[in-house]
């Protein structure tokens, strides 16, 4: 899993590549939560593009994110979420919580 | 139900080993040529399986955990995921949704995630002895797959 990460004018955008399991979960939720403290962004903006496989461990990853976001009072969105990751994340009901922007081809 | 053919794997209870896991269990399934969508919700049943077991069978080791796959003539498919660790001294309640006890990388939606993309599921567990998971999906029979 590559993660990377870049902070511009209030937001913190975080590009993920490769397969979102558990063996990579505690990485991501260090590294984005690491990035978060450092720079208190308004927002935070993830992006899915790259992700080709996700389990349960997406739901934790993205909760994790959004619970520390909203101590800050800062908002999370979700980029380019596949069709599968977004079926894992609907039957979570996460949907309700953080922001999806339209669904990837 | 007749078994047309079988894999048995057996891997350390390593979180390196899940990609692995579910990879291998979706090569094969690929024999039954399903879509995409049948892929990717088999790949997903199976590592939640599997991360359950490397998390909460062998908290503290590293043990035996067992992949069995079959496949029988009505195009169903099965697989078995098998440990030999703590066990789950209450399987109704580990089954709830967002229940977890294994912390924050944790959704606690993984049997909920098992139910859901496959038919059946069926936890069978032992304090002290193991857990056996098993789960079945029948694929659905696409045109021009003649069999």
């Amino acid at each position: 899993m590559k993660i990377t990460t870049e902070y511009r004018h209030g937001r913190l955008t975080v590009w993920l590549n490769g397969e979102l399991d558990h063996h990579v979960a505690k990485d991501i939720i260090e590294t984005v939560c690491r990035e978060i403290d450092q720079c208190l962004p308004l927002s935070c903006f993830i992006d899915m593009k790259g992700v080709g496989f996700m389990d349960s461990s997406g739901i934790a990853v993205i909760l994790k994110i959004y619970k520390r976001m909203k101590e800050l009072g800062g908002t999370v969105i979700i980029r380019n979420l596949g069709k599968h990751a977004r079926k894992v994340l609907d039957i979570s009901g996460i949907n309700r919580l953080v922001n999806m922007e339209e669904v990837k081809a | 139900m007749i078994t047309v053919n079988y894999i048995n794997i057996e891997i350390p209870s390593k979180s390196t080993n899940e990609g692995l896991a579910r990879s291998a269990a979706a090569c094969f399934a690929a024999q039954l040529d399903p879509t995409l969508e049948e892929l990717n919700d088999i790949k997903t049943a199976v590592s939640e399986a599997v991360t359950n077991s490397i998390v909460h069978a062998y908290p503290e080791t590293i043990g035996k955990i067992s992949i069995k796959g079959k496949i029988f003539d009505d195009n169903t498919l099965e697989i078995t995921v098998r440990d030999w660790g703590r066990g789950i001294s209450d399987v109704k309640q580990a089954m709830q949704p967002m229940y977890t006890t294994g912390g924050d990388e944790r959704s606690g939606m993984g049997f909920t995630i098992m139910e859901s993309f496959m038919d059946k599921l069926r936890v069978k567990s032992t304090e002290g002895k193991g857990t056996t998971v098993t789960m079945r999906r029948r694929l659905s029979y696409r045109a021009g797959n003649i069999r």
